[in-house]
């Protein structure tokens, strides 16, 4: 049965962090935008980069970028460290990427997804909790370890947490990894993750369902799912995500990022249809989007629905965003 | 002093991997770590960690194994397991390079262990998480219930959550364990801090953490508290455990000791380590440090076992109480 989702308008590239200066020595990257709207302004927190100068690897922090209401006029770019990070063996001490943010009370919501540095496979990652009490502009976890991490059927990566009070209750979509393949017998390990669902009474304590995968494969069982994104529009709920092929996905564009789409009804069912996602990769190395797209935002600000999303090289230029079209019907 | 410091007498070392000549043991180049006893009807079987010869960059693996012992005489070993009777963690899993400690159970008939994984970190020289798995053998392997930990980590409990000791009591589970609380640099060395804590649980699957350090740190807030043994004797619970310094545990004078505590509920413990009655000897296997602590009692005595000098590098060896618990 088909449906209606919404049909996207792309608005192009809206922030490049070569333009700006970055706090925490950043430089490059500008990942995983996510929205907090405010008053008269939309505060969009991203990741980006600091590269270690002896091993050329990488730190993830935290910044924000305010733009005016429609989204498209640079008003500041934060100054200073949003958010430290973790202390030494902890789960985010590497990297926080992304940061999901969510009004509460009076006070901001931040998820956290957490980055730890192994050996044996490159990465762990744990879904935190951080607090602001002023506003957005600055955070702090509620404890050095995660809200939610491995467990017994979800053995890594739990990360990529976006959530949403819905009718009382917290609802947060993840995604958790399988363990870890080797492809290619001289090759690094890759990783394989899917999204999940857990929901909170408070937004700090969560359950989980254990190892179930929300959200069906749709380019063979290793695919890799990232950063759900869910919003209500006409009748039903439409989550957006990205997804790729486990390996071989960094430089050939035929395996990279491609946003993908599901709709359900109740929550617990999801239908999983990418050609609804209403708007296309173009295939065209000269768009900034062209060869990827991947980590989808979608929110609401001023009666229009936006998604934010990062282009070509996981975002290493910027992020840019696009408007559903008005009378793609079953919007409201 | 209102009590008496429990008097044990050194029975001496029961297995050293270094100098066995058994046959089976030959895969086992050193460390016999954390005994575990589960009492049969005609032996003990201990289940222990233990090491190959490591890899060429000095890295170990640690894998879980067992001994069998007789069960009147202690230092009486019948058998070895010829392998690990575990497999190690999937690639990228908090198992992959080692599980070690193991402990057992034994209910409705089925064997389960609960066991710390070891995963290698970048900036730490580990992380570690405890799993679970059973045996569909009665005990002589064991295969885990899923790839990940049983017991996540939490915002109060970061990393570094090791040293399991399942039980049972009034039909409940209780997982007494450590958790990690910062890592300090020990002359450029990362070194973890850790301190015993607990859960319970109905199911052995899902558990609710009582989030409190269960003992006081007597050496300060750097001590490290490790195998919180816990058995219930004489109307009320006891722990036997190990503390260390922070740092230079490695030598003799920060190495660890053996303490002491009780407990009427299982939950509030009162600390009290002079009456645990066992230190290091004069000299021999256990004369820097003893670690490890297991207690447990068969045919009316009660044992602990033990580890000695470099944390069981050369085995373990037992002791028997003088009196009872």
């Amino acid at each position: 049965m088909t449906h209606c989702a919404p049909q996207w308008r792309k608005l192009g590239k809206i922030f490049d962090p070569a333009d700006h200066r970055l706090p925490d020595d950043c430089t490059e990257f500008a990942q995983s935008p996510q929205a907090l709207a405010c008053n008269g302004f939309v505060r969009v927190y991203f990741s980006t980069r600091q590269r270690e100068p002896d091993t050329g690897k990488f730190f993830s922090h935290v910044a924000f970028v305010d733009f005016d209401d429609d989204l498209q006029r640079v008003i500041q770019v934060s100054d200073r460290t949003v958010i430290e990070l973790g202390d030494r063996g902890c789960f985010d001490e590497h990297g926080i990427f992304p940061f999901n943010v969510l009004r509460h009370d009076d006070k901001v919501y931040a998820y956290t997804c957490g980055w730890s540095r192994r050996v044996g496979v490159s990465v762990e990652t744990g879904i935190g909790l951080a607090i602001s009490d002023d506003g957005g502009t600055t955070f702090r976890r509620i404890g050095a370890g995660p809200i939610l991490s491995a467990t017994l059927h979800e053995p890594c990566l739990v990360g990529d947490g976006s959530v949403q009070v819905i009718d009382g209750t917290f609802h947060m979509w993840y995604i958790f990894g399988h363990p870890w393949k080797r492809f290619d017998s001289g090759r690094e390990p890759d990783r394989i993750y899917k999204i999940a669902h857990a929901i909170s009474d408070n937004g700090v304590d969560w359950t989980k369902t254990g190892g179930d995968q929300l959200i069906a494969d749709s380019i063979g069982p290793d695919e890799c799912q990232a950063l759900p994104t869910v919003i209500r529009w006409g009748d039903r709920y439409h989550m957006y995500f990205c997804y790729r092929y486990p390996n071989d996905f960094r430089r050939n564009p035929e395996r990279g990022y491609r946003i993908g789409y599901a709709s359900s009804q109740d929550l617990h069912s999801w239908e999983r249809n990418d050609s609804l996602v209403g708007m296309e990769c173009t295939g065209t190395a000269d768009d900034w989007d062209g060869t990827m797209m991947c980590y989808p935002h979608v929110f609401e600000h001023q009666n229009q629905t936006y998604m934010l999303y990062n282009g070509n090289e996981f975002g290493r230029r910027g992020f840019g965003i696009a408007v559903a079209k008005r009378g793609s019907s079953g919007g409201g | 002093m209102l009590n008496q410091a429990y008097q044990w007498r050194k029975l001496g070392k029961v297995f050293d991997p270094t100098a066995t000549e058994l046959p089976g043991a030959d895969w086992i180049a050193e460390f016999a770590q954390a005994p575990c006893v589960i009492a049969r009807d005609d032996f003990l079987r201990v289940y222990f960690s233990c090491r190959p010869a490591p890899d060429a960059n000095g890295q170990y693996v640690s894998h879980c194994a067992f001994l069998d012992l007789d069960r009147f005489d202690l230092k009486k070993i019948l058998r070895v397991s010829e392998g690990p009777i575990l497999s190690l963690g999937e690639i990228g899993t908090f198992d992959q390079y080692g599980t070690y400690p193991m402990s057992v159970i034994e209910h409705a008939g089925r064997y389960r262990a609960y066991y710390a994984g070891w995963t290698r970190c970048e900036s730490v020289p580990f992380n570690t998480a405890i799993g679970v798995a059973e045996s569909t053998d009665g005990g002589q392997t064991f295969t885990r219930l899923g790839p990940g930990p049983v017991l996540p980590y939490t915002p109060d409990e970061p990393f570094v959550i090791s040293g399991p000791k399942i039980r049972r009591f009034d039909g409940k589970y209780y997982l007494y364990y450590i958790a990690g609380r910062k890592w300090i640099l020990d002359d450029g060395r990362p070194e973890p801090v850790y301190k015993i804590r607990m859960a319970t649980s109905d199911d052995g699957l899902h558990w609710q953490k009582h989030g409190q350090d269960l003992l006081e740190s007597r050496l300060g807030e750097d001590e490290a508290q490790a195998s919180p043994d816990v058995i219930f004797s004489g109307g009320k619970y006891h722990m036997f455990f190990c503390y260390r310094q922070g740092r230079q545990y490695r030598e003799k004078a920060g190495g660890y000791r053996i303490g002491y505590a009780s407990s009427n509920d299982g939950l509030r413990w009162q600390r009290d380590d002079q009456r645990a009655g066992i230190s290091v000897s004069q000299q021999g296997w256990d004369s820097e440090m003893v670690s490890y602590p297991h207690v447990f009692q068969s045919d009316d005595r009660t044992y602990l076992f033990y580890l000695g000098n470099q944390v069981g590098k050369h085995g373990f060896g037992v002791a028997e109480l003088e009196g009872e618990l």
